[in-house]
């Protein structure tokens, strides 16, 4: 149960990271996401039992075990949207530059031809 | 070819810290062209007063890019000039060759291809060490798989392309990946294209210039996530 979870985790991980867009929607989904992981840390503070019940339903052993297997999908999610953010900024900086460039190009050809 | 024949031809120089040999190379270049157009890539030496100096037309990008980067602000100051018919690019580092640039300069007229890639298979690569060598046979399968392209060479950096062919292609990647970006470019956009033999002299200086061994994975990795983003 817990493989297939993770399998799709990291499905959906790679699926994002080609897509690469940032539509609204997609930060109303981060947004609502860090909501729910908000809530669901509150929850596993006040009541650590039912992690490890949640663990035993999806087949892993200890509670904590699930933690770290939500870490590193979290983890990898964060690597991935600082990536693309990163290389959006690069692009950016680039179409920056040129037109930069280009609007103070001192010309020279004109004096030669 | 008379001074005339020339004025609608641009050279593209992209440079980034070539200060030591910029002089000779852009001096040798408008000796034979009117119209040379460096691009220097935020270098940190003065590479730019070099340049203005030697007096050629100098586009300074305020960081440095890279060299796919510095080629398409080449290109696209080429689009803004009208008058331009015909772009060639250079290295600054003085491996290429002028007459080989004039070859395939009248080549890609005579023809009326698009655009016409140096090749070091074709023509000949002086005192290139084996290791240089093995690594541009690996380079160039990659670019053969991921272009679609069956050149006999590439990351040479003499190449002629008509206005159809710069104002058609867009380089998006900011590295050493462009050479295949390009000749993926090719491709997609349906160009006519042809190669031209040259000889590219290795000298210490290009050497020590010339991209490190590892850049070839840097360059895989670029291109595969590109292909696979397009796919998507």
């Amino acid at each position: 149960m817990i493989k297939v979870v993770l399998i799709l985790c990291v499905l959906g991980l790679g699926w994002s990271l080609l897509r690469g867009s940032s539509s609204a929607s997609k930060g109303a989904v981060r947004r609502l996401v860090s909501v729910a992981v908000g809530l669901l840390g509150i929850v596993a503070v006040l009541l650590p039992d039912t992690l490890t019940w949640l663990a035993n339903r999806v087949g892993v052993g200890r509670g904590t075990d699930l933690l770290l297997y939500g870490l590193v999908v979290a983890f990898a999610c964060a690597t991935v949207a600082a990536w693309q953010r990163m290389h959006r900024l690069e692009e950016r900086l680039a179409r920056l530059t040129r037109e930069l460039a280009l609007r103070t190009v001192d010309q020279r050809q004109g004096d030669r031809l | 070819m008379t001074l005339d024949d020339l004025a609608t031809v641009c050279v593209i120089v992209p440079a980034y810290n070539e200060a030591e040999v910029l002089e000779s190379v852009l001096t040798g270049l408008l000796d034979v062209f009117p119209r040379v157009v460096c691009v220097d890539d935020g270098s940190s030496e003065g590479s730019a007063d070099i340049a203005r100096t030697a007096g050629a037309t100098v586009v300074r990008h305020a960081v440095n890019l890279g060299q796919g980067a510095a080629l398409e602000t080449g290109f696209a100051y080429a689009r803004s000039q009208p008058e331009i018919e015909h772009v060639i690019t250079f290295d600054a580092d003085g491996q290429h060759d002028i007459g080989d640039a004039l070859t395939m300069l009248a080549t890609c007229r005579a023809t009326g291809t698009d655009i016409v890639l140096g090749s070091r298979a074709l023509g000949a690569a002086v005192d290139q060490p084996l290791r240089r060598a093995l690594l541009l046979r690996a380079a160039l399968l990659v670019s053969r798989v991921t272009s679609g392209l069956p050149v006999s060479d590439t990351h040479n950096g003499l190449r002629v392309l008509s206005r159809r062919a710069f104002s058609r292609i867009t380089l998006t990647q900011p590295g050493m990946a462009h050479a295949s970006e390009l000749e993926g470019a090719i491709k997609s956009h349906g160009l006519t294209w042809l190669e031209s033999p040259t000889t590219i002299r290795y000298t210490e200086y290009s050497l020590g210039k010339g991209q490190a061994k590892l850049n070839a994975i840097n360059i895989v990795f670029d291109l595969a996530i590109a292909r696979l983003r397009s796919a998507a």
